[in-house]
Parts: structure tokens; C-alpha cells; sequence
């Protein structure tokens, strides 16, 4: 897949109706071929030494998620022990890719992570739904990157980006970028309200152009979450933009992923897809709260020999 | 119409309330005592095994929390159940066993599930206590389910066996993974057939068919089973089996050479030895 060549990416964001041309004019998404190969693809089988090196990536790869109304700073401060320090009786464990919060939890979860190299990611723009005005989901942005946030996840219009003011997301997206400094953006899609394929390629090279470092699937709020297929698509869009631009921007599917299967069956279509330049935690990340658990309990099926169980490991 | 050719049946393993093929797509021809076929049944495998575990660990929060009341009519209706399938068992056992002694087999068994479902809700009289101690406090003992336990179900006697050794871990509250007698797997199969159709609730009994060496070793040391019941083990890897245990503390039901008579009275053995007890201590009032 490849946008016309001749449309100069610059140009593209010139006004709405250029924006809208060009993603208009991106080619349709094969819903069965899709499906079928993400399907197919699931069914690779990553045994012994490869499985124990794709658990540990994986784990790399988790942003540890806590999103509920009653969070607290001890349910935060637990959440940052264990992102520190997962299995804390097998030393080699790595650390997880980041903690992801509410913006007033992010103090709390910055002094939890210390200097062990863990970001702190949070939620902004009047996450879940998105509906507020611009300035307040710009002092959303402001409060979590004053608290220290490394990363902001924030979430796009998607009433606007399905009534086809893509301008207007467009514009959204650049003014966050611009109130985020150096903390990375992830743009969430919510694909689960995109109904089709078309729309997430579509949102996906919106979120791009406009500069976001990452593009998320889902909140977590909605389902479905990620689906294999939807991340095939946008990893084909983040492929698509470095052919393009030469730049490489992450992909993160979030909500849903529970087991070390279905993380196994993600990094495939992660090394298929776009690429294995894209197996690090720089450029893709598991939004998740549970599949850590299994993440270790299926690495310790792995290095003991026999099957592991909820007693033994940590389970939040 | 004699020469019709008759269907031979494909059995599947139950788990979770489902009957799933084998993971490993395996089955094995299952004989009578002569040599003569009877059925094919599905050869388990060690993921089959793990799946039975998550399956039981799920069921375990529902069963061991339903009021021991209720469960004992969950129980009592299998006995109905078991009893409208009499023939199917009779004619099961005889072929499995070679006996002529199924239709008194098959009535031991019914009412060895009739009398362990009597036990659900004197467990608690029975092996609990109100403690006398020295101090202005109520002591109470509670008995409460071990958890998940793993059942290997003995070899010889296939139906009134299984019935002794599975009936009393789900009276007192545990759910079970069960390893069906390897050559004579057929009650099994039919009595899980039963509880699909009662009202136990799904993943209380999990039955996994196939070659008992081959499944208990897994068993005997996954981590998230809580007791394991070596009746039908071999004798050539018990002492493997209980060393595999002994690393996760699993509660171990041990089984001397040979099988127990089971047309013997039961006793209250096999309720006892799946059960832990609970004390505690409360203060007096004012």
C-alpha cells in the first residue's frame, strides 16, 4: 500500500480539503484478506527458547495499566514495585515499558518509578470519550506533563474524525503534540467506534501527520479493544509512513490482551507486518493491566518445567 | 437388516463443561476384557491437562461457595441421573471389566454417590469444633475445601472406583481434574456425560482420558493443584509423582499396592484427606 506519490505529505495537511482527499485516497483495506492472514499468522507456534525470549520482550513491551475511578496512591505506588521489579525472585526479569495513570495519580507514579527507567505514561484530553473543548484537554495535557509524565496518551474526536472533519482532529492532535514538550504522544484511535478498517487506516495516517510518536488502539473503555486484525492495519500504517518519510513511530494495542498467547501472537504480526526493527519497546507497547500476571507465570512454565499458578506470582 | 454396520464412537474428553477434542488430536481404541473393540476414546495430552486445571481452578470460587445444602442436591440429582443411565453402566462395566456382575457394580456405585452426597453438609459437624481455650475468646475449627484436586481414578475398578474417589472431592467443596482408567475408560466418559447434563456446574469435574503415565506427571507438579489423589497411579512412577508434589506442597491421597476392595463399607477417609481446617479466634463479648 502507498499513497499517491505525486501528493507531497506537507501538502497534504495544507486544509481540510486536501486532508481529506488524501486520506480518501488511501487505498481501501481488504477486510477477508486481512482477517485471514492476521488469523493465519496466529497460528505461528514459538517454542522453548524463542518463547521464553518473546515473553521477556513482551514484558518490556507492557505499559502497566491502572484506569479506574478508585484508584489510590498506594494501588499506584504497588503498580510501580511491580513495574520495577516484576518476578522480584528472578533478578532478570526486565523492567516494563512504562506505568499508565490518571493525570493526578502521575506525581505519585513519577516518585514510584524513581530512576529505574520505567516512563510514566498518562491519559489526558478528557480521556475516555474525548468531549470536552480544546483548552481543557490542553490543561489536561499541561497538569500530567507538569506532574512529570513521559509519556501522553491522549485520545482523538472521534464524533468529529466520523463526521469527517478531519481538520479539525488534525488540528487537535498538533496543538497536544505541541503542549506535550518532550513526552512522547500516543494517539488513541478508539477503533472499537471506527466500525471499519477504512476509518482506522484513515484516523491511523491522521495521527501520523499530525505527529504523534505512537498510535493506540483502544482506551480500554470500549469494546472491542484490540483486535488482532485492526493492529495488522495500523502496524501496515506505520510501515507505510517509514517507507515514506524514513521516520519510525510506534504502534500500541491496548485493552483485552490478557494472555501470553494472544502478546505472542501480537509480536508475530509486529515482525511480520511492520518489521523487526519494530521488536522494541521504543516503537511497541502492550496496553494492559492482567497480562503481566500471565506474562510471568507462563515465564516460570518456561525456566522450572512445570506449570505455574496464581500463587506464585504477583496477581493485582 | 443384521448385516447393518453399527456407528463406533469417538469419545472426547470433558472439560469445563465442554467436550473438547484433544489438544494433541490423539485418540486410542479403547477393548473389552477379550480384545474385542469398543470404542475410541481421546489420548490426552499435557495441555489438556493444563486446560483442565484452569478449568477446575475457575470452577473452584462457585462450588466451594455454594451452601453445602445445595451442593448435596446438586449431588443427589446426579444419583437420578446415574440411575436412568443404569443400563448404559451395566452393560459398560461388564464389557470393560468382563464381569457378570455389573447390574450389583453399578448399584454399589449409585448409592456410594447417594451416601458421599449425604455427607455434604455434615462435614462441617463432623470435622469441625468449638474449641475449649484458656482465654475469653470463641475458638472455632472450620473445615474448608483443599481446592484443585488431581485424581488419578484407579485402573481395575472402573466405575465403583471412580465413583469412590471423585464422589467425596466435590462433596466437601473441592472440583477435580480426573485421569479415567487407561483400558477402561468408558464409565468415565459416561459418567461425565452425566454431570454435563446435571447440574454440577461446569469445570467441577474435568475427565481427561489417555495414558495415565503420560498426564500425571504434569499434574503432580503443576503448581496451581492443591492435592493429588495417586490411587490409579503405576507403580513403577508413584515415587516420581509424589517427589514432583512434594515441590508445590500438594495434599497427597496415597494408595497402597494394589487396589481396595471398593465394595467394601467407605469410610470418612477420603472426605477428611481433601480437606484443610480453619480456626478461629474471636473475642468473647462484653
Amino acid at each position: 500500500m502507498s499513497a499517491p506519490s505525486t501528493t507531497e505529505l506537507s501538502e497534504v495537511t495544507r486544509d481540510d480539503a486536501s486532508l481529506r482527499r488524501f486520506l480518501h485516497g488511501l487505498p481501501g483495506v481488504d477486510q477477508v484478506g486481512v482477517e485471514q492472514r492476521a488469523a493465519t499468522l496466529g497460528t505461528r507456534s514459538i517454542k522453548k527458547a524463542s518463547k521464553l525470549q518473546a515473553i521477556d520482550t513482551a514484558i518490556s513491551m507492557v505499559d502497566l495499566t491502572t484506569l479506574e475511578g478508585a484508584d489510590t496512591p498506594g494501588k499506584v505506588r504497588t503498580l510501580t514495585a511491580k513495574a520495577r521489579r516484576p518476578d522480584p525472585e528472578y533478578a532478570e526479569v526486565p523492567h516494563v515499558g512504562a506505568v499508565c495513570v490518571y493525570p493526578d495519580l502521575v506525581a505519585t507514579a513519577v516518585a514510584g518509578v524513581g530512576d529505574s527507567g520505567v516512563g510514566v505514561a498518562s491519559v489526558a484530553t478528557a480521556f475516555p470519550s474525548g468531549r470536552s473543548n480544546l483548552a481543557v484537554k490542553l490543561a489536561d495535557t499541561e497538569l500530567a506533563v507538569e506532574a512529570g509524565a513521559t509519556e501522553i496518551d491522549m485520545v482523538i474526536d472521534r464524533g468529529a474524525f466520523l463526521s469527517g472533519r478531519y481538520g479539525q482532529v488534525y488540528e487537535e492532535i498538533v496543538a497536544v503534540k505541541a503542549a506535550c514538550g518532550d513526552a512522547h504522544l500516543k494517539v488513541i484511535l478508539e477503533t472499537g467506534e471506527l466500525s471499519t478498517y477504512d476509518n482506522v487506516r484513515r484516523a491511523s495516517w491522521l495521527a501520523l501527520l499530525a505527529g504523534g510518536d505512537f498510535i493506540k488502539t483502544s482506551t480500554g473503555k470500549v469494546s472491542p479493544a484490540a483486535t488482532l486484525p485492526v493492529t495488522h492495519v495500523m502496524l501496515q500504517a506505520v510501515r507505510d509512513w517509514r517507507d515514506r518519510t524514513g521516520e519510525l513511530r510506534g504502534v500500541k494495542p491496548a485493552g483485552g490482551i490478557r494472555t501470553t498467547k494472544d502478546a505472542i501472537r501480537y509480536l508475530v504480526a509486529v515482525h511480520e507486518v511492520a518489521g523487526p526493527e519494530w521488536l522494541t519497546p521504543k516503537l511497541f507497547r502492550f496496553g494492559a493491566s492482567s497480562l503481566l500476571n500471565d506474562l510471568l507465570m507462563q515465564r516460570r512454565t518456561q525456566l522450572e518445567g512445570h506449570y505455574s499458578g496464581p500463587d506464585y506470582v504477583t496477581v493485582d | 437388516m443384521s448385516d447393518r454396520i453399527s456407528v463406533a464412537k469417538t469419545y472426547k474428553l470433558y472439560i469445563g463443561g465442554a467436550f473438547p477434542r484433544s489438544e494433541s488430536g490423539r485418540s486410542y481404541p479403547v477393548n473389552d476384557s477379550r480384545g474385542g473393540f469398543l470404542a475410541n476414546a481421546s489420548q490426552g495430552s499435557r495441555k489438556d491437562a493444563r486446560d483442565a486445571v484452569a478449568a477446575a481452578r475457575k470452577a473452584f470460587p462457585g462450588w466451594s461457595g455454594a451452601t453445602a445444602y445445595n451442593r448435596g442436591q446438586v449431588l443427589y440429582r446426579v444419583a437420578e441421573l446415574l440411575e436412568g443411565r443404569r443400563e448404559q453402566f451395566v452393560a459398560e462395566v461388564a464389557a470393560s471389566e468382563g464381569t457378570k456382575r455389573g447390574e450389583s457394580i453399578v448399584d454399589a456405585a449409585i448409592d456410594r454417590w447417594v451416601w458421599y452426597a449425604g455427607w455434604t453438609d455434615k462435614v462441617a459437624s463432623v470435622f469441625g469444633a468449638s474449641n475449649p481455650v484458656a482465654g475469653p475468646y470463641f475458638s472455632f475449627s472450620v473445615p474448608e475445601p483443599t481446592g484443585v484436586v488431581a485424581v488419578l481414578a484407579p485402573q481395575a475398578s472402573s466405575l465403583l472406583g471412580l465413583v469412590s474417589v471423585v464422589a467425596p472431592v466435590i462433596a466437601t467443596g473441592n472440583t477435580c481434574v480426573v485421569v479415567a482408567s487407561q483400558d477402561r475408560p468408558l464409565p468415565a466418559i459416561t459418567l461425565s456425560e452425566v454431570l454435563a447434563t446435571s447440574d454440577v456446574p461446569g469445570g467441577v469435574v474435568n475427565v481427561l482420558t489417555g495414558r495415565t503415565a503420560e498426564i500425571a506427571p504434569w499434574l503432580a507438579a503443576h503448581a496451581d493443584v492443591n492435592a493429588l489423589d495417586l490411587t490409579g497411579a503405576p507403580e513403577a512412577i508413584k515415587a516420581d509423582l509424589e517427589r514432583a508434589a512434594a515441590g508445590t506442597v500438594k495434599r497427597l491421597v496415597r494408595s497402597g499396592r494394589g487396589e481396595p476392595d471398593w465394595a467394601r463399607e467407605p469410610d470418612v477417609s477420603r472426605l477428611r484427606a481433601v480437606l484443610e481446617t480453619k480456626t478461629v479466634w474471636h473475642p468473647m463479648g462484653v
